[in-house]
Order: C-alpha cells, then sequence, then structure tokens
C-alpha cells in the first residue's frame, strides 16, 4: 500500500478514529457534552480534510476503493449531512434517554459505513460498507428503549436487512460464478465481450436488484419503510432517509455505469417497472396518511423513484441530476425531519398533524420553514427540490425516457396534494385559546434552531443560484 | 434597469409591509399602496414616452438581460413590448386597486396578507416580462404559492377545497409546460448546438411535426387552465367564489390573463402550424365556452360564482380570436385582456362591498339596494353594461375587434359567439335585477359607499369609459407587438411550405389606422 493509498482513505480512517476516542472517552466519564463535541468536530475535520487535502482527482486503492469525483462528492455530501443530523440529535436525546452517548458511535460507524459504499468499487468493500450501516442502524432505529414501536421498528428492519442482504450476498455469488471477479470494472468488461446476457447473470442482477431495492425502500420493498421511519427516533429516521438511502444510490450509480446496464433491456425495463410502481404507490400511500413521519416515508419511496428516473437516464446529465437531487433532498428531508425534532417533546414526536394545527400562528418562523420545506419536496420555485426536479426532467427528455417523465409529472401533481394539505392545516385558525393536555411542549434549543435556520436559507438559496453547486458537480464528475 | 426593478420593488415592498405590519398596521397598508403605485407610475411615464406607431422600429422598447444559471443556458432576460406595457398597466392599476379595498376588509394577519398579494403581483409581473422560457416558467409558479395563501387564510367558508383545486390543476398543467419548455430546448439545442431557453433563439427552431404537436399541447395544457376553457374551468368558480375579495379581482383581472398572455407570446410565434392545424378545433371550444359560460352564469345563486361564469364565457371570446390568426382580432383580444380585467374586477368588487355589508353571496337574499345604495347602483348598472357589450364602454371594443377579425377566419363560429353577446345581456341584466331592484330585503338598513370605496369605483367607472370612447392609444401600443407576432409566426410558416388545412385562414392586410 502506497502512501498515497493511505491518503486517500483519511476519510476513512478519521471516523474509525473518532468512534474508538469516543469508546474510551465514555469509560473515562460519561459526559453528553464531550461526546458530542467529539463527535461533531471529527465529522467537521473529516469534511475540510476531504475539501482542502492536495489528493489527485482519481485515485484507486486495489482493488476495493476507487475515490474519484463522483465518490469525493458523495462522501462529502453524507459528512455534511451527518454533521447536520448530529447537530440536530444533541437536543433531541438530551431530553430523553439517561445513556445517549453510544448513540455517537453508533452514528459514526454508520456515517463510515455509508462512505464506504460511496467510494466502494468491488463487491468486497459493497458488503463490509452495506453491513457496517446496517448493523448500526439495527440498534439505532431501537435506542428509545422504553418505546414500544421503536423495538418493533428495529426488529423489523433487522429482519428486512437481513433478509435482504442474503439476497444480495447470493446475487452477488451468481456474478462471481459467471464472470470470476467481484471488480466492477472486470465484471463490465467481462459483460461487454458477450453477444447478450447470459441468463444466470440476469438471475444475479436480479438478485442483487433485490437486496438493493430492500435498502432504498422501493417499491415492492417498501413494506418497512414506513413503520421503521414512524418506530425510530427522529434522528436516527431522517438519518436512514438521507445518508443511509444516499449511499446505496452512489453504489448503484457506480455499479450500473461501470457494467453499462443502460444496454441491458432486461435491466432497464425491470427498473422502469419498479420506478413507476414506487412513484404511484409511494404518492397514493402518503395522501391517506394522518401520522406526518409516515407521510414523509411514503413521500420517501416516490422521491426515490424521482431519482432513480434520472439514474436510468444515464449519461454525464443523468448523473449530475442524481447528485443535484441528492443534495436537495437531503438539505430537505433533514431540514423538515429537523422541525419535527426541534417541535418534539419529552414523551413522544410531533408527528400527528394535529400537532401541525395553527403553528402558523403559534410559531411562524418554524411553520415558514416548514412550508419552505414541504415546497421543496413537492417541487415549487424559489426551493432547491425545484431546481432538483427540473434537473430530473431535464435528464429524462435528454434520455428520451419520455413515459418515466410523464409518470413523474403525473406524480408531482399528485404529491402536491399532500404536502399542501399540511401547509394548509398549519394555516389553519386555532379553535381554542388553551392549548390541550396533549400538546406539546417543546424545549427549544439553540443549536436545532441555527441548525433548521441554516437548512432553509441553503434551501432557499440553491432554489435561486444553483449555479455554484452545479459547477461544481460537473467540474467533479468531469474527472 | 426599470424591468427588474418592478419585480424587485414589489418583492422588497412585500417584505417590508410584512414587517411594518407588527409596528402598525396602517403603516403596512401605506407601504404596499406606495410600492405598487410608484411601479403604476413609472409604467405610465413609459407609456407616454413610448413612441408612436412605427413601421421599421422594433416591437420592443426595453430589455434586460443576465446569465443566471449559465449551465443550462437560463438567463434572467427581461423584455418589454406594447403588450407586455399594457399588461403591466393593468397589473399595477388592478394592484393598487386590491390593496385599497383590503383596508377594511382584511384585519386578520395583515401583514402577511400584504406580503402575499404584492407577491403575486410580483409574479404576475414576472410572467409578462420574462423572455427566458424557463424564468417564465419560475415566475408562472411563483404566483400560485402566494395566491394559494391568500385564498386559504382569508377566504371564505369553503376556501380549503378552493385553494386545493386551484394549486393542483394549475400546477399540474404547469408541470406539463415545464415538460414541453424541455423538448423545446433539447430539440433546438441538438440542432443549433447551443443548449439555450432564450425566447428569441427559440423562436427560429424547426421542429419536426410530429413532436412539435406534442410540444405544443403541453404549453396550451398550462395556458388553457389557466385561461381558463371550458372542460378545464372548474377550479375557476370555486377559486373565485372563495377568495377575498382582492383575491378575486386579481385572480379574474390578471391570472387569467397570464393565460392568453401565453396564447399570444408563446403558442401562435412557436407553433404556428400546429396552431392552425387545431384552430378550428380551439375556436369551436372557445365559442362552445362562450355560451356555456353564459348559461351557467345564468343559472348561478352565488353572487361571485355568477361573476366568476361570465369570466368563462369572456375567455371563450380570447380563445376564438388569437385562433383567428389575424392582427384585427388579435388586438381585440388585448384589448379584451385590459376591459375583461376592469369589469369582471369591478363586479367582484361590487359583489365585496356587498359582501361587507350583508356577510352573504346569495342573490336570493338581496334586493332593492338601488334604494339605500344609490351610487353602488349606478356602478353596477355601468359594469353589467359594460359586461354585455353596450356600445361606449370598453368590452364593446374588445368583443367587437374579436368578431370582426373572426369573421374572416369562420363565419359560423362568429354568428354563434354573436349569440353569446345575448346571453350576456341576459345574465347581467339578472344581475341587475335580482340585486338592485325589486323590493328591498327587510330589515336591512345599508350604509352606501365610503370616500375609500367611491374613489375606487370612480376610477373604474373612468377607464373603462375611457376604453369605450377612446380605444386608440392602447390598440396603437399594442400593434406593434400584435403586428410582430402575426407577421414572424407568418415567415416561419413561408418558410416552412406546408399546406395547412387553414386555407381560408388569410391574415389579413394592414388596413392602417381606421378600425373604428
Amino acid at each position: 500500500m502506497s502512501k498515497q493509498d493511505l491518503l486517500s482513505i483519511v476519510p476513512l480512517f478519521i471516523l474509525t478514529s473518532a468512534a474508538i476516542l469516543i469508546l474510551f472517552s465514555i469509560a473515562v466519564k460519561r459526559n453528553h457534552k464531550v461526546i458530542y463535541i467529539i463527535t461533531t468536530l471529527s465529522l467537521l475535520a473529516d469534511f475540510i480534510y476531504l475539501t482542502v487535502a492536495d489528493a489527485p482527482v482519481k485515485w484507486t486503492v486495489e482493488p476495493l476503493f476507487i475515490v474519484d469525483g463522483f465518490g469525493k462528492f458523495n462522501l462529502g455530501l453524507i459528512l455534511i449531512t451527518a454533521l447536520a443530523l448530529t447537530m440536530l440529535s444533541y437536543a433531541y436525546f438530551e431530553q430523553r434517554e439517561e445513556r445517549k452517548e453510544e448513540y455517537y458511535i453508533l452514528l459514526i460507524l454508520a456515517t463510515l459505513g455509508a462512505c464506504t459504499l460511496a467510494i466502494s468499487k468491488h463487491f468486497i468493500s459493497l458488503f463490509l460498507g452495506l453491513e457496517i450501516l446496517s448493523v448500526s442502524l439495527y440498534s439505532m432505529i431501537a435506542y428509545l428503549r422504553k418505546r414500544e414501536r421503536s423495538d418493533e421498528g428495529g426488529i423489523k428492519y433487522l429482519i428486512i436487512a437481513a433478509f435482504s442482504s442474503a439476497f444480495m450476498l447470493f446475487g452477488m455469488a451468481l456474478i462471481y460464478y459467471t464472470t470470476g471477479s467481484m471488480e466492477f470494472e472486470t465484471i463490465g468488461r467481462y459483460l461487454s465481450s458477450l453477444p447478450e446476457l447470459p441468463i444466470i447473470m440476469i438471475a444475479g442482477f436480479g438478485f442483487l436488484v433485490v437486496g438493493i431495492g430492500f435498502k432504498l425502500g422501493i417499491v415492492p420493498f417498501h413494506m418497512w419503510t414506513a413503520d421503521v421511519y414512524e418506530g425510530a427516533p427522529l434522528p436516527v429516521t431522517s438519518f436512514i432517509a438521507t445518508v443511509s438511502k444516499g449511499g446505496v444510490v452512489a453504489l448503484l450509480v457506480r455499479f450500473f455505469t461501470s457494467v453499462n446496464g443502460q444496454q441491458y433491456d432486461a435491466l432497464v425495463n425491470t427498473f422502469t417497472v419498479l420506478i413507476i410502481a414506487s412513484m404511484f404507490a409511494g404518492n397514493f400511500l402518503a395522501l391517506r396518511q394522518h401520522n406526518i413521519k409516515r407521510l414523509l416515508a411514503y413521500s420517501s419511496i416516490s422521491h426515490l423513484g424521482y431519482i432513480l428516473v434520472a439514474f436510468l437516464a444515464g449519461g454525464q446529465l443523468g448523473v449530475e441530476a442524481v447528485s443535484f437531487y441528492l443534495v436537495a433532498y437531503f438539505i430537505t428531508t433533514v431540514g423538515a425531519f429537523g422541525i419535527l425534532t426541534y417541535l418534539s417533546d419529552k414523551d413522544r414526536d410531533a408527528e400527528l398533524l394535529d400537532d401541525f394545527k395553527g403553528l402558523f400562528w403559534r410559531r411562524p418562523w418554524t411553520a415558514t420553514s416548514f412550508s419552505a420545506m414541504l415546497l421543496s419536496l413537492a417541487g415549487i420555485p424559489l426551493t432547491a427540490g425545484f431546481v432538483g426536479k427540473f434537473y430530473i426532467v431535464a435528464a429524462g427528455v435528454n434520455g428520451n425516457i419520455w413515459l418515466l417523465v410523464i409518470m413523474l409529472v403525473v406524480n408531482s401533481a399528485i404529491g402536491l396534494y399532500y404536502y399542501i394539505r399540511i401547509i394548509a392545516i398549519m394555516c389553519e385558525k386555532q379553535t381554542t385559546v388553551e392549548p390541550s393536555s396533549a400538546a406539546l411542549r417543546p424545549s427549544i434549543y439553540l443549536i436545532s434552531g441555527f441548525s433548521v435556520a441554516a437548512l432553509t436559507v441553503a434551501l432557499l438559496w440553491l432554489g435561486v443560484f444553483p449555479e455554484k453547486l452545479m459547477t461544481l458537480i460537473q467540474s467533479l464528475l468531469n474527472h | 434597469m426599470i424591468l427588474p426593478g418592478f419585480i424587485v420593488s414589489l418583492m422588497i415592498g412585500g417584505i417590508l409591509a410584512w414587517l411594518a405590519a407588527s409596528r402598525s398596521l396602517t403603516l403596512a397598508r401605506w407601504i404596499s399602496l406606495f410600492a405598487v403605485s410608484i411601479n403604476f407610475l413609472i409604467a405610465i411615464v413609459l407609456w407616454v414616452q413610448q413612441p408612436g406607431v412605427n413601421e421599421s422600429q422594433s416591437s420592443w422598447i426595453l430589455d434586460f438581460s443576465l446569465p443566471w444559471i449559465p449551465r443550462f443556458g437560463i438567463g434572467f432576460h427581461l423584455a418589454l413590448d406594447g403588450l407586455s406595457l399594457l399588461l403591466l398597466l393593468l397589473t399595477f392599476f388592478l394592484g393598487a386597486l386590491s390593496v385599497l379595498i383590503s383596508w377594511k376588509e382584511i384585519r386578520d394577519r395583515v401583514g402577511l396578507y400584504h406580503f402575499c398579494l404584492l407577491w403575486v403581483l410580483a409574479g404576475i409581473t414576472g410572467v409578462f416580462l420574462a423572455m427566458d422560457l424557463f424564468l417564465f416558467f419560475f415566475f408562472w409558479e411563483i404566483m400560485l404559492i402566494p395566491m394559494f395563501f391568500l385564498i386559504i387564510i382569508w377566504g371564505h367558508e369553503n376556501s380549503r377545497y378552493a385553494a386545493f383545486k386551484f394549486f393542483i390543476f394549475t400546477q399540474a398543467s404547469g408541470l406539463l409546460m415545464l415538460v414541453a419548455i424541455m423538448g423545446l430546448y433539447f430539440v433546438n439545442g441538438n440542432q443549433t448546438g447551443n443548449f439555450t431557453f432564450d425566447y428569441f433563439q427559440l423562436l427560429g427552431t424547426n421542429i419536426p411535426s410530429g413532436v412539435a404537436m406534442w410540444l405544443m399541447l403541453g404549453f396550451l395544457a398550462a395556458f388553457v387552465v389557466k385561461l381558463p376553457i371550458v372542460p378545464f374551468h372548474t377550479w375557476l368558480p370555486d377559486a373565485h367564489s372563495q377568495a377575498p375579495t382582492a383575491g378575486s379581482l386579481i385572480l379574474a383581472g390578471l391570472l387569467l390573463k397570464t393565460g392568453a398572455y401565453g396564447l399570444l407570446r408563446f403558442i401562435i410565434p412557436l407553433f404556428r402550424d400546429q396552431a392552425m392545424a387545431i384552430a378550428p378545433w380551439a375556436m369551436a371550444i372557445g365559442v362552445f365556452g362562450i355560451i356555456y359560460g353564459a348559461i351557467l352564469a345564468f343559472s348561478q345563486t352565488d353572487l361571485k360564482r355568477l361573476v366568476a361564469y361570465t369570466s368563462v364565457s369572456h375567455m371563450g371570446f380570447i380563445m376564438l380570436g388569437v385562433f383567428s390568426f389575424n392582427e384585427l382580432a388579435a388586438q381585440g383580444v388585448v384589448m379584451q385582456m385590459i376591459t375583461h380585467g376592469i369589469s369582471t374586477g369591478a363586479l367582484f368588487i361590487i359583489a365585496g362591498f356587498i359582501y361587507e355589508r350583508i356577510h352573504t353571496r346569495d342573490i336570493t337574499r338581496m334586493g332593492g339596494f338601488w334604494k339605500s345604495m344609490p351610487f353602488l347602483g349606478a356602478c353596477g348598472l355601468v359594469f353589467a353594461m359594460a359586461s354585455l357589450g353596450l356600445p361606449g364602454l370598453g368590452n364593446f371594443v374588445a368583443e367587437f375587434l374579436t368578431l370582426v377579425g373572426a369573421w374572416q377566419a369562420t363565419h359560423k363560429l362568429t354568428i354563434i359567439a354573436t349569440i353569446g353577446l345575448v346571453a350576456a345581456t341576459i345574465y347581467s341584466l339578472r344581475i341587475l335585477q335580482k340585486v338592485f331592484y325589486g323590493t328591498q330585503a327587510p330589515s336591512t338598513v345599508l350604509a352606501d359607499l365610503s370616500i375609500r370605496e367611491r374613489l375606487v369605483m370612480i376610477v373604474l367607472v373612468v377607464s373603462i369609459i375611457w376604453l369605450g370612447l377612446f380605444p386608440q392609444p392602447v390598440l396603437n401600443t399594442s400593434k406593434p407587438s400584435v403586428k410582430a407576432i402575426i407577421e414572424m409566426s407568418d415567415n416561419s410558416s413561408a418558410s416552412a411550405h406546408k399546406p395547412t388545412t387553414q386555407t381560408k385562414i388569410v391574415p389579413i392586410k394592414r388596413k392602417g389606422d381606421n378600425y373604428e
């Protein structure tokens, strides 16, 4: 291993050492604030290293990792999202759990798993990353042991994730059996030498798609999504929605481009069906929800569908669109869950639609930022979500996948209804002056408020001046 | 810098009004009134200074362009021609009135209200100025959200349903337009290698005819929903009747006009051949809308709903005029946009004044108001007459020009459309009879208009009479742009050398200024 090899995976080392440091620190003395600061600083340091380090534009650590522009972009995105989530977690756990320190170890390890996924180019590193991510998530979901639904969600995720890992392993085995390699590039080269896809490869890809589908929560592998979203503590929910899915999307893009997935009709058709089903099922199920966590869970299914439209469109524009949409979606989702976190109190999370009744009159600023988040999810101009959707439509039209583009438009219209319904509920005038006993009494922490405000500003900024981010993505992808 | 100034000043005015409301509500109202009026004055100055009709000159008066998102060839490109100028005048005129009529009506969340009001106006201004298709779509959507809030927060009893319907209808159709815009962008980009959303560069695009039809339908979807054209009109009666008075005024006076503007500015120049191919259908639907809207208007008992259906009827004339493909009809369309904005807006204001006094919109519970409110009654008479197209009032000029122009394109449909005028007489007279004549409902002692309300009404009455008696300045202003739109598409069709089914439609020769 050369020195450059080591340098290029320093981001992973920083995370591992941070986890160990926290372990030691807990052994010495439990102190939430100290642990929180260590976590924040290490994530920040990692991000800074990534941006300023004088690394070559593309470096492969044979045979496991590839640190190129796309990988770096996703690393940065994952790290900064994890940082935002840490900021929001502090207030949340400070109010609730007596043993809150271990949560940060899990958070860092899960981030490590997602980062590994983002730069892996080999089945081994893929599987390692996926398992580090999943195993940390099992315990993160069930972290609030005293809540029934938390346990339920944790066990559900455990079973389903284990199940999907098994599928994936089998798929990898089949692919290895045919191609004799576990490296994406080599697999791609082997396949291009064949006249057509052998049946056993189709089976292998199929199993792989099942496994990835479970992780992404797309239809028909979405069954866990709503329950896990609902059961998990709010910061963990947003972690699953963003970092965990983002890592897998990055991996999927890399794998698909390496093996030239677009040229195999079987794969493209499978994805087309899955995407359309995800968009419709996600939106229709979301229409019927009264719990905002579940609503956002279903909406995330359809958003994954949107992202995959750009993914399937392929080409440079497609990857750009995926990257941009991920950024927009991450900001929006973290922001939306951040606001839920912010409004939750000791006993339960702010998740019922009733909790939001008349929010505009009680907390105008919070309600305004929540509306901005929801409008961004709906893809209305002035927000990052709009530019993201625009990017996806551009990629789709450019890639000539008209069916998917039209479906996306139809679904955006359906999706509008439940987003503006929440806004309408926030606008409702409050009938009772005195808050009922069921009303939430959140204690507000400055740091959460600051994070939400920063996310809202970022959301609007990207909506009006997206050029900077576009150039950044473009320059990273071109290398 | 004037063009972005229009939009920015409204946006800043909105924010200031919101902030000021925590100190003084009156201050917030004055700030928004000031922001709109100053724009109105500037627009008037531009209009007065504007050079007269000149054959050789370009139809564009002002132009402003900045790169915005170069990655996609998106520019912040605004431009002003006669058509936009007239619509801007209308926007600021009705905008100022909408601040005035809300002075007493809105007592709840005054700051937020004025913020929404001014941002709707900013969005509309942007739509009328944007010469970059992405920017156009951007503003097209921007105007929706504040309008949604206006309806849902300050609307009447069933406002939630109305606001949802309005939002989803317009947003969904807008997304189809976005896809069409993207299609046009890539067709043009792949041909020329220059990927841009700029209107002027897209104008000459040579689109394969099969694709062009779909792209045009995408644009058309957004415009006909906004206009609205039967059968896409169902959001309109709900939204109009549930919105607060100023909301109805802006919806009827301005938002509907963005659809008409889109037809003139985008459909005709960009997709001339396709538009000609569907012209008979489009005109037929327009005429159907005229009759259908009139019949439904006649059978309403909710005063605002009634006026809303008259809009459906009047917008049919726009469809008829636009797809007649001649300058005369197009001039009629421009005139119709302005006069309909004023006359229907005025009817909504009258409905709002009555609602403030008796708290109902049900015309079966009205009657004999002339006795207690003679001033309002007189204004009602003027605008009912305007709505039925009485000569001497603006709407007559508009409808007359449209019908004369349409006659050259199709005889049968024009005759049917003329019958629509008779139907308009019936429903307009019904408003008068039910509301102002008849026996006075017992135990209603109603105050006539206050000075502020009288001022609003007088301004409206004066302008509608002025437009009816001296329409020439307006026609002169819009003429270069209308001519450019009609002629530009002539050239494109001439170069395409395609036989169209519409051989009957021959763009008429210019007849100088002797319209009257």
